[in-house]
């Protein structure tokens, strides 16, 4: 009897407390993250049958397949337009953050809403809308044609640039707000304190701006460069197929090319790409409360 | 070359409407401690952050050594700062931020190694080289900021309420070890408080300012002992204000007719009929049983509040307003409740012109027709 009561004591100080308000989440992450994460690693280690059905038959040959020249200079590519895509987001974004930053008056406002709203736009549809602008028949093709600039329409999409154009503008968001939050932190006196000690504006620039705002250029640059890696349908849309990423690839395993297994191993290898690049951001003292985790 | 190190001429700012400083003319010796007093929002932050470069005048010239400096960035300028939050580099240790402006200047390592090593043991901050500005106390932070400033040999220091965050007993220690500082080191200060104490203790002169306006520059005795407006007599230190008009003058001495009686103040250039103010400290306010002066007014004594040294005591007038006044400890004095008659020598009182009245500025504003 007496231990029986000792039990429903432990129960409800202890056990009914941790229930109440640690179970919701796990069952949450069980459901939603681990669940997936282990199917998707499974399937990795899977092989299929001649109708493409996935077969449970342990395997490497998925990953075996990975280190082929084709795929190698795919992940170099992706990497590539990745890079390229997060300096040039990054230095389109920075001037823009200090604007914001800097203005004291309503105006601030007003920059801030222009980053937000397209933001809550979906992106597949603004993507869709540079197509029309560039295209051989687009906005600014026939604009050029009607003021005789030009002859015959330029073909500006489908290069890799209409790509890494197309990533930045998306990914545009991802930079500025980290950067934004950084530079409002960053105390105005330090700048006048830095001016009066005889630094001229390059100067305070690299020895105080800088430094100060790393942890936000950190983080931008992590929240830019990991989506533009799997964001299939920019390079796919822009790219027309002519510039094949990572995540083009990916997804042609899962539609037409129906190799499940093929493409969790593939998302696997950018799985860890994308932990490693987050491994380093911490290394480099990154806080990660700044990248929403 | 004049006396002067900085001179600032029919210098104003303007922000929108908001005039913040008013044709200032303000002219500072070399290797002075000069303070600039008003309460927040007077301008007087405004001045030095235009001295610094940080701030453009609307109109006026600025000129350090005789030379223009308001077309000069910051960083040409040769004065530096100490700001009120410190504004240390957070991310640099307390060498190189010492170091800063060395460097900016590409001063050898050698050098710079020695003059930081020097100042650290300046403002007795030894061994402090690699610790980081959030691993310092409010006070040694304060030192650091001096440091910071004082490497670069600037001709001139500018100083932002730099003791506003300090504790008091720690003020009080600043406020020394800053005076003899400059003493040492022969730099003019321009060292901007509301700290009417703070003023009093540190400056050579004082410049009291006032909804963008300086009313006095003086030595912090004369500011005390002869206040040159009604706000400097009453801004610095406690003392009894007494409105009235000149009905009389003999000499010197005007004969004031007040709500409650007649007094006297001694004064130059005033008129007959003039409304004037007249100051009077605590400590020059007599009061007696009975009305042996040339002049008295009648009140009764309200309290006394024993401080030590001296009794302070509130003596009422028939119209409720109070005077106060102070006599030593141990004194006889008269009762609570009796009626004394409050007189002063002629010579201790203060006597203003009263631009203050509100009639006199309702004159002055009114548009012309």
């Amino acid at each position: 009897m007496e231990e029986k009561s000792k039990k429903s004591m432990r129960f409800r100080s202890r056990v009914l407390p941790a229930l109440t308000t640690v179970a919701p989440v796990s069952l949450w992450m069980i459901l939603f993250v681990a669940i997936p994460m282990i199917y998707v690693i499974v399937i990795s280690f899977c092989n299929i049958d001649e109708n493409y059905n996935v077969v449970f038959q342990f395997t490497f040959k998925n990953y075996i397949r990975l280190i082929d020249p084709d795929y190698l200079k795919i992940y170099l590519q992706s990497l590539l337009i990745a890079f390229l895509s997060t300096v040039l987001a990054l230095l389109i974004a920075f001037p823009f953050a200090w604007i914001i930053a800097r203005t004291k008056s309503r105006r601030k406002n007003v920059f801030y809403m222009l980053v937000i709203i397209p933001f809550w736009t979906n992106s597949l549809i603004r993507i869709y809308g540079w197509k029309t602008f560039l295209g051989n028949s687009g906005w600014l093709n026939s604009f050029l044609l009607k003021i005789h600039l030009i002859s015959e329409p330029l073909d500006l999409l489908y290069h890799p640039a209409t790509t890494i154009l197309g990533m930045v503008y998306c990914l545009f968001p991802f930079m500025v707000l980290p950067l934004y939050s950084a530079l409002e932190k960053l105390d105005g006196s330090l700048l006048e304190a830095s001016a009066d000690l005889g630094a001229r504006k390059v100067q305070t620039f690299f020895e105080v701006i800088l430094p100060l705002t790393s942890s936000g250029i950190f983080s931008g640059c992590i929240m830019v460069f990991i989506p533009a890696l799997g964001y299939f349908y920019v390079s796919d849309i822009l790219g027309g197929g002519n510039t094949d990423m990572i995540g083009n690839l990916i997804e042609r395993q899962f539609q037409s090319g129906n190799n499940w297994p093929l493409g969790a191993a593939l998302s696997i290898i950018l799985i860890l790409v994308t932990l490693l690049l987050v491994r380093i951001y911490q290394k480099l003292g990154g806080d990660m409360e700044s990248l929403g985790v | 070359m004049s006396e002067y190190i900085v001179e600032l001429d029919h210098v104003n700012k303007i922000y929108g409407t908001n005039h913040v400083v008013k044709d200032m003319n303000l002219h500072v010796k070399a290797g002075e401690f000069l303070t600039l007093l008003g309460s927040s929002g007077c301008g007087k932050t405004t001045t030095l952050r235009m001295i610094a470069g940080f701030e453009i005048p609307s109109s006026g010239s600025i000129r350090v050594e005789g030379e223009s400096i308001e077309a000069k960035q910051p960083f040409e300028r040769d004065v530096n700062t100490v700001f009120q939050t410190y504004a240390l580099f957070p991310h640099k240790t307390i060498f190189d931020n010492i170091a800063y402006g060395l460097r900016m200047k590409k001063v050898p390592k050698a050098e710079i190694r020695e003059r930081v090593e020097e100042m650290l043991s300046m403002v007795q901050l030894e061994g402090f080289d690699d610790r980081f500005p959030s691993q310092l106390s409010g006070g040694q932070k304060q030192r650091v900021a001096i440091a910071r400033a004082l490497i670069n040999r600037p001709k001139v220091l500018l100083l932002d309420e730099p003791l506003g965050a300090l504790d008091l007993k720690l003020r009080k220690q600043m406020q020394l070890e800053l005076k003899r500082l400059q003493k040492k080191l022969n730099i003019t200060f321009i060292y901007v408080t509301h700290d009417q104490e703070e003023a009093l203790t540190m400056s050579d002169r004082i410049a009291v300012m006032h909804d963008g306006i300086i009313d006095q520059v003086a030595a912090p005795s004369e500011i005390y002992e002869h206040p040159a407006t009604k706000f400097v007599a009453t801004f610095i230190g406690e003392t009894n204000v007494f409105e009235g008009c000149i009905v009389e003058i003999d000499g010197r001495t005007c004969e004031v007719a007040v709500e409650n009686g007649f007094v006297q103040a001694n004064g130059d250039d005033f008129s007959n009929g003039e409304f004037v103010t007249i100051s009077v400290r605590p400590e020059k306010i007599k009061f007696y049983k009975d009305d042996i002066g040339s002049f008295g007014l009648q009140g009764i004594v309200k309290d006394y509040i024993y401080v030590g040294s001296v009794l302070k005591c509130n003596i009422v007038l028939p119209n409720g307003n109070e005077v106060r006044a102070e006599r030593l400890s141990g004194e006889e004095v008269p009762k609570v409740g009796e009626v004394v008659y409050v007189t002063w020598d002629v010579g201790d009182a203060v006597l203003l012109h009263n631009r203050d009245n509100t009639i006199y500025n309702a004159l002055n504003n009114m548009p012309i027709v």
